[in-house]
């Protein structure tokens, strides 16, 4: 057997390690319907719950009556905030140190909060319950605007923080203010500003939006009453801290507690929360002792669950009169909703929306976050996103273009001019982080070059003057983009949630016939990580990903985690992937070195293999050295081979790209067509090529619709405008434009394989490219700043507003 | 998004299905794709205590066109609109309309019975049958009657057909005249934001007659007779255009939505009369 040694690029080829466009493992399940969803799950005298909700945005719940809900055959329960009063359940902790209601306890503060739970033996009988059950509404006066919602006789919302002056984050100045967080230098950053060559202010409103994850949110809860153990599955995107906050909440020691995410479908930050369906369904299985299932319908998913977004951005961006950036001053008005319900690492209460100097080197910065209570739904979670840098990327991608017109400049150039360059990295931004590694300026020259950017701005002066002699209605928008990120939360020291620092953990064992099992404390959503963890693995270990499985989810058998969002996966799970391959090998190098009778220093890691350093005939294959270690006796050496790693990050990673959108836009309907998308991604090492490009063109896709219509609105009186997918844009194949990826590779200096994170990206840096698009066909007649979405009415009254349209 | 309980009745052919609406009145209501009444049956906004099913009714089935008429059961799906070719041949605006309606999912299950007879300002047949001046056969206890497509329609979901009646069938003449049907939607499967029909005939560079109608821009079809009346005589040149729309507009009453303000409804219906106008002279 040693005698036949295949060539190193074929070794290399088997194991599909790094780099490898691998198939992805679990398509062949989930294209064949064979996925394992929690309304999958099926079990004997299974109960099914669901919710009364709320018809008003604002109002006093003055009486519950069940008793005709309860007549109903096929009805086991009704529960309110009064059955769960007792259990100290009628409110629960949310993540970012406020709490919820889990039922409407005597108010009701948004359409669609949840009022009462009924259990039912069907969802059909439970259909016709949530009807019969009458509920006695006084309406209160409505807030949906954040800057009303702080005037001083604003209603009071929050009744129950009353008197109370300070919350989780500090001082609270207002009854519907939840905390002023502020970074940065604020005196000098003012000073700056001041004195300034040339200053330009704007608002920049990134609207509410919603993840709508395909599968919507839902669990099964079953309390074995024999045992005493309570199995809870669901859509968890972080299943350990879910069976944390349950033993927490419920009294119920920890081991008795098996938490479990299944296949999910879609997550995009909504299933990070905690949400009363989980709470209700766990007191439902406690007091029936049977499983109940609540799983949320479409328009739950859209009102009731976490949305992202809706920040108003107050910007004032400081240049010299050539345009180098000499300061940036952001004040954000947050609307948070009815409970402060964001899913933050602790100490971050407006996430990392201080990466706001984004790709430019900015030598003082400062911003302020207000959060502020008002009647919507609460959330704001990172949809596709790493807590709250989407706001923070569209926020200097905006103040970039507003300083590009005020300065009369090209945005291109500006950009160029202002980019932290190659030699000063690691380099520590205004507001205190240290971005790892970027090369911006190699990236932005590729991505204006393959457009053909001269070019493309020719064609659109040539076409502005076409429009003025009235031979066309259509306008050319070129919208750029360079956006960084801030992902791989997070370093234990300034990271957690709920005091759980936000390491990750794989653990490996090595079967004796030479394949694996690895289970790690993430858990994907459609992301791909039993193709790409094993990929990690197989180059590490030297066995091939095809035998390598991998398992998230399940608590009772995953190592704690912190689990899947904000782009964490891979920086943080991936590395102690890697990080336990490495313990891995470390081990087998001793096995190696028994037996081939050398020491192990004399051994060299060879792709699969160990090779006795000058004897390339004397080696020992992973596979081999996995069989000895369960079958000889190895003096010194435990037998098995096995390892576990919990890695806490030394810093975040900071992916970069550049984008680029060229649109074509009807003037006078207010539609558009995306003639080209140009998507450069520097994520770090590549693991998958074909995955990242699948994840760049799904995270444009979202971006795409966040842009260009996709909304969470609300009428003056609080009621869900937008609760539908006839309302709530998701593009199809048809809306769905062509994209062009590319990339360059800055490996992170700091991540065991220089691996920084892909996912979010398109999201984040998309988002800004569609709509500067938008913006950049429409500023040679003078527009400076057009909210978000761009849907065609508003299109319609960009033109309209500067005078383009003759009917008016 | 669960329907209250209702019974299903699958009647084999017509007398049968009237009888079933006659016994239970308002407690009744016939389906036909049902992509109109099953959501709303679902948010609950419509209670149906019985269903009556009509897709087993083979005489509601079937396109045939005979005598320069066009007849169109009822049951006939927007699929089989589009991929029947002796209509594309007799009635060409009917695939280019069929054609911006929902997606193939929807088009195979859906029917322009269901979408001409729901009343629904949002559906796009109403206001094709304006401009191709249809009839449509209502069949009830005293047996057939029937109405002219531009007399049927009284208010959103609110029709000339009787609670007893079922529509069985469409008619209308084949057509060589110059057509276009013009939607502008915020994205596939959606209403139209605003969308118009025109049918032309031209007697050497004069406008012969045209027939204009317009969609979801009131709450119901709008076929506007002074739209037509502007063209015909002109040359279809930017001058009789612009009287077309203005026309137009004076005929509908648009509401605010999401898919924009009064404003912006009255500037999509402006650009959707002109260039369907500006499209159906080309191709007359």
């Amino acid at each position: 057997m040693n005698d036949l040694s295949p060539d190193r690029a074929e070794r290399s080829a088997k194991l599909k390690g790094l780099g490898h466009s691998r198939k992805r493992v679990e398509d062949q399940r989930f294209t064949q319907g064979r996925g394992n969803y929690v309304d999958d799950i099926k079990m004997p005298d299974m109960l099914f719950g669901d919710f009364v909700r709320s018809p008003y945005a604002h109002a006093r719940v003055k009486s519950i009556n069940i008793d005709k809900a309860m007549a109903l055959p096929g009805v086991i329960a009704v529960l309110t905030a009064k059955d769960l009063e007792p259990l100290s359940l009628h409110w629960m902790p949310t993540l970012a140190g406020d709490k919820q209601m889990v039922l409407a306890d005597g108010k009701v503060l948004f359409q669609g909060q949840e009022v009462a739970f009924v259990i039912a033996e069907d969802r059909y009988i439970n259909a016709d319950a949530i009807e019969l059950v009458e509920v006695e509404y006084e309406e209160l006066p409505v807030i949906t605007d954040p800057f009303k919602a702080l005037e001083p006789d604003a209603v009071v919302l929050r009744e129950d923080l009353a008197g109370q002056t300070s919350g989780a984050h500090g001082e609270r100045k207002h009854h519907n203010h939840i905390f002023l967080w502020e970074a940065g230098d604020k005196e000098a950053t003012e000073q700056v500003v001041e004195t300034a060559d040339v200053v330009a202010e704007e608002m920049v409103y990134y609207h509410r939006t919603h993840p709508c994850p395909l599968e919507t949110c839902g669990c099964v809860a079953s309390m074995d009453k024999v045992t005493g153990k309570l199995t809870l599955w669901g859509t968890f995107q972080a299943p350990h801290v879910v069976r944390t906050v349950a033993s927490l909440l419920s009294g119920i020691e920890e081991h008795n507690i098996r938490v479990v995410s299944p296949d999910i479908g879609g997550g995009f930050g909504n299933k990070v929360g905690v949400y009363p369906g989980y709470v209700c369904s766990i007191v439902a299985s406690i007091v029936t002792g049977k499983p109940v299932k609540w799983i949320e319908d479409r328009m739950d998913n859209l009102m009731a669950t976490a949305f992202a977004r809706d920040y108003w951005m107050k910007g004032k961006i400081a240049a010299t009169k050539d345009g180098k950036i000499t300061g940036l001053h952001c004040e954000v008005t947050a609307d948070h909703g009815a409970f402060d319900a964001c899913a933050d690492p602790t100490k971050f209460p407006a996430g990392f929306m201080n990466i706001c100097t984004g790709s430019y080197d900015i030598p003082v910065a400062y911003l302020g976050v207000d959060g502020v209570y008002t009647n919507k739904a609460p959330g704001g979670v990172a949809y596709r996103c790493s807590f709250r840098v989407t706001e923070a990327a569209y926020f200097i991608e905006r103040m970039i273009e507003v300083l590009a017109i005020e300065l009369n400049m090209d945005a291109a150039e500006l950009r160029a001019k202002n980019f932290i360059r190659k030699d000063q990295f690691p380099y520590t931004s205004a507001m205190g982080w240290e971005y790892d590694s970027g090369d911006y300026h190699t990236a932005w020259d590729k991505a204006l070059t393959a457009v053909g950017y001269d070019v493309l701005r020719a064609e659109q002066a040539e076409r502005v003057e076409a429009f003025k002699r009235g031979e066309t209605r259509k306008l050319i928008g070129i919208g750029l983009s360079h956006f960084t990120e801030i992902v791989g939360a997070g370093p234990v020291k300034n990271c957690d949630i709920l005091g759980m620092g936000m390491f990750d953990s794989c653990e490996i064992r090595i079967h004796p016939t030479g394949s694996a099992i690895a289970r790690l404390g993430t858990i994907s959503q459609g992301q791909g990580h039993a193709t790409t963890f094993a990929q990690i693995l197989a180059s590490e270990i030297g066995l091939p990903a095809d035998s390598i499985t991998v398992e998230e989810g399940d608590t009772d058998t995953a190592p704690y985690g912190l689990g899947t969002y904000g782009s964490r996966s891979t920086p943080v799970a991936g590395a102690a992937a890697a990080m336990a391959g490495r313990k891995i090998r470390a081990k087998a190098q001793m096995i190696a070195a028994y037996l081939l009778e050398v020491h192990d220093g004399d051994l060299e890691w060879d792709i699969d293999r160990f090779v006795v350093k000058g004897a390339p005939e004397q080696f020992k294959t992973m596979a081999e050295i996995a069989y000895a270690s369960y079958n000889q006796a190895i003096p010194g050496v435990e037998p098995g081979l096995e390892a576990v790693s919990y890695y806490d990050p030394p810093n975040m990673t900071y992916p970069f790209g550049a984008y680029i959108c060229v649109m074509e836009i009807d003037v006078d309907t207010g539609t558009h067509e995306i003639r080209q998308f140009y998507a450069l991604d520097d994520c770090g090492t590549r693991i998958n090529p074909m995955i990242i490009e699948g994840q760049v063109h799904g995270g444009l896709t979202e971006a795409l619709a966040i842009a260009m219509g996709q909304e969470i609105a609300y009428d003056e009186i609080g009621n869900v405008k937008t609760g539908t997918l006839m309302d709530f844009f998701i593009p199809t194949a048809w809306e769905t434009p062509t994209y062009t990826t590319d990339f360059t590779e800055t490996p992170s200096p700091h991540h065991p394989i220089g691996a920084k994170g892909v996912g979010e990206s398109p999201n984040v840096g998309g988002v800004p490219a569609f709509s500067n698009a938008v913006h950049d066909a429409f500023r040679p007649f003078g527009l400076r700043q057009a909210h978000m979405p761009h849907d065609h009415w508003r299109i319609w009254k960009i033109g309209n507003d500067l005078g383009l349209h003759d009917d008016v | 998004m669960i329907p209250a309980a209702f019974d299903y009745h699958r009647p084999q052919g017509i007398e049968d299905a009237i009888a079933i609406l006659q016994k239970h009145g308002d407690d009744a209501r016939v389906i036909a794709g049902g992509h109109s009444l099953i959501p709303m049956m679902k948010l609950r906004m419509a209670e149906v205590p019985n269903l009556v099913d009509l897709q087993d009714i083979e005489s509601l089935k079937g396109i045939t066109i005979q005598n320069g008429r066009v007849n169109i059961g009822a049951m006939v799906t927007q699929h089989e609109l589009i991929t029947n070719e002796g209509l594309a041949a007799a009635a060409p605006i009917m695939r280019e309309a069929a054609l911006q309606i929902a997606d193939p999912q929807v088009r195979y299950m859906g029917t322009i019975g269901g979408n001409v007879a729901n009343g629904d300002p949002g559906n796009d047949m109403p206001g094709l049958m304006q401009c191709l001046d249809a009839t449509f056969t209502l069949f009830g206890p005293d047996g057939a009657r029937g109405v002219k497509a531009r007399d049927f329609y009284e208010g959103a979901y609110m029709t000339e057909r009787d609670d007893e009646e079922i529509m069985t069938a469409i008619h209308f003449d084949a057509s060589t005249a110059g057509y276009a049907y013009e939607k502008q939607k915020r994205k596939i499967g959606d209403y139209a934001t605003a969308a118009a029909a025109v049918m032309l005939t031209k007697d050497g560079q004069t406008c012969s007659s045209a027939a204009i109608a317009l969609t979801n821009l009131s709450d119901t079809p709008i076929w506007s007779q002074g739209a037509g009346a502007a063209l015909i005589g002109t040359d279809c040149g930017p001058a009789a255009i612009k009287a077309a729309v203005a026309a137009g507009l004076d005929d509908i009453d648009p509401s605010e939505d999401n898919r924009g303000p009064i404003a912006f409804k009255y500037h999509a219906a402006r650009m959707m009369i002109s260039r369907a106008i500006a499209s159906a002279w080309a191709r007359a």
